[in-house]
């Protein structure tokens, strides 16, 4: 849990779930980092684009489908969330909830957001707006 | 480990108000958070909840630590599951801007959580209790190690007497460009006086 940049490097070789057809990044889950979901309310994972184009489904999705708390956090993502909200509201710890939480992006079941600043320091046009906003409070 | 103020009332956060900036999905604000740090009962969650516009929340990380022994090498290591809850709020501060503050436990044994928490935050408001002004050590150590910007605020709790500023920088042994605040964390101005105080002393710690 120390780490909160999580560069999943599996022990197997899975071609599909380490590209997803597209250009890997590492994500950062920083506590205050928003996640929303990419599925609409009632739906499944989404498939492939009907021409074609998109990449395979991940072989590992039919897996997590299974566990609940993935369902849970994406039921939760159907509006924009933390993931320090998320872990509060369904009650699990934060580490857990990060790594579900890169399971359902590697499936492309939510969307993890950039912070707006990484991990480093706020730079001054963020704090001096941070300083405008609390002014206004 | 529980923080200090399991009595919380209100509704669940989950039926607070949704922001605008919740329901749209296609983007998200820029997300932004400060850390507030002291010992058990000095008011970390109290200073949270005065100014959140969610009902104060709690998440939990469980550990797997080592014992307290960790000197001894001869001991077989002793691995115990501890729980360690941080109390959360937010404040939107713009339609594109959002800001945590994170009460978190100030014990040296949570530092490793502190490592995580600290990444990318503005700073930290270091609560401190007169009456327990050692509480608040690991924390200066931590922030002071970490190069994190921070302040003092001592939290006045009723019946307890003011003490001169000095003093108390004195007895931290506080750098005098840190800024240290008396106030009430119960009343939302002073914990937004507070915020603006650690805000600009970010500021003056960050490069142009």
């Amino acid at each position: 849990m120390s780490q909160a940049v999580l560069c999943r490097k599996p022990a197997r070789v899975r071609p599909y779930s380490l590209t997803g057809g597209r250009q890997r990044r590492c994500r950062v889950l920083l506590v205050e980092t928003f996640v929303a979901a990419l599925d609409t309310p009632g739906d499944g994972p989404p498939g492939p684009p009907p021409d074609g184009s998109g990449p395979l489904p991940p072989r590992s999705v039919p897996e997590v489908r299974a566990v609940p708390e993935a369902r849970a956090i994406v039921e939760l993502c159907f509006r924009l969330r933390s993931v320090a909200e998320i872990a509060a509201l369904l009650k699990m710890p934060l580490g857990v909830v990060r790594v579900l939480l890169l399971e359902l992006a590697d499936q492309g079941r939510i969307r993890v957001f950039d912070t707006g600043h990484g991990t480093g320091r706020p730079d001054r046009a963020l704090l001096e707006r941070v300083l405008g906003g609390l002014h206004r409070l | 480990m529980r923080g200090e103020d399991p009595t919380r009332g209100g509704p669940p956060a989950a039926l607070d108000v949704p922001r605008g900036w919740q329901t749209d999905r296609s983007r998200a604000p820029h997300a932004t958070k400060i850390v507030v740090a002291g010992g058990f009962g000095v008011g970390k969650t109290t200073f949270v909840g005065s100014v959140s516009e969610i009902t104060p929340l709690r998440t939990e990380a469980v550990m797997t630590v080592a014992g307290e022994a960790v000197d001894d090498r001869t001991a077989t290591p002793d691995k115990t599951t501890t729980t360690v809850a941080m109390d959360f709020g937010r404040i939107t501060l713009d339609t594109d801007l959002v800001l945590y503050l994170f009460g978190t436990p100030g014990q040296k044994r949570f530092w490793f959580m502190w490592d995580d928490l600290v990444r990318g935050a503005i700073g930290a408001v270091v609560m401190a209790d007169t009456r327990r002004l050692a509480d608040c050590f690991p924390a200066l150590d931590y922030f002071d190690s970490a190069g994190l910007p921070y302040i003092v605020a001592v939290n006045q709790f009723e019946g307890t007497a003011r003490h001169d500023p000095e003093e108390v920088r004195e007895a931290l042994a506080l750098p005098h460009q840190v800024p240290l605040v008396q106030m009430d964390a119960r009343q939302r101005v002073a914990v937004v006086d507070t915020l603006l105080i650690l805000v600009g002393r970010a500021l003056d710690t960050t490069p142009g």
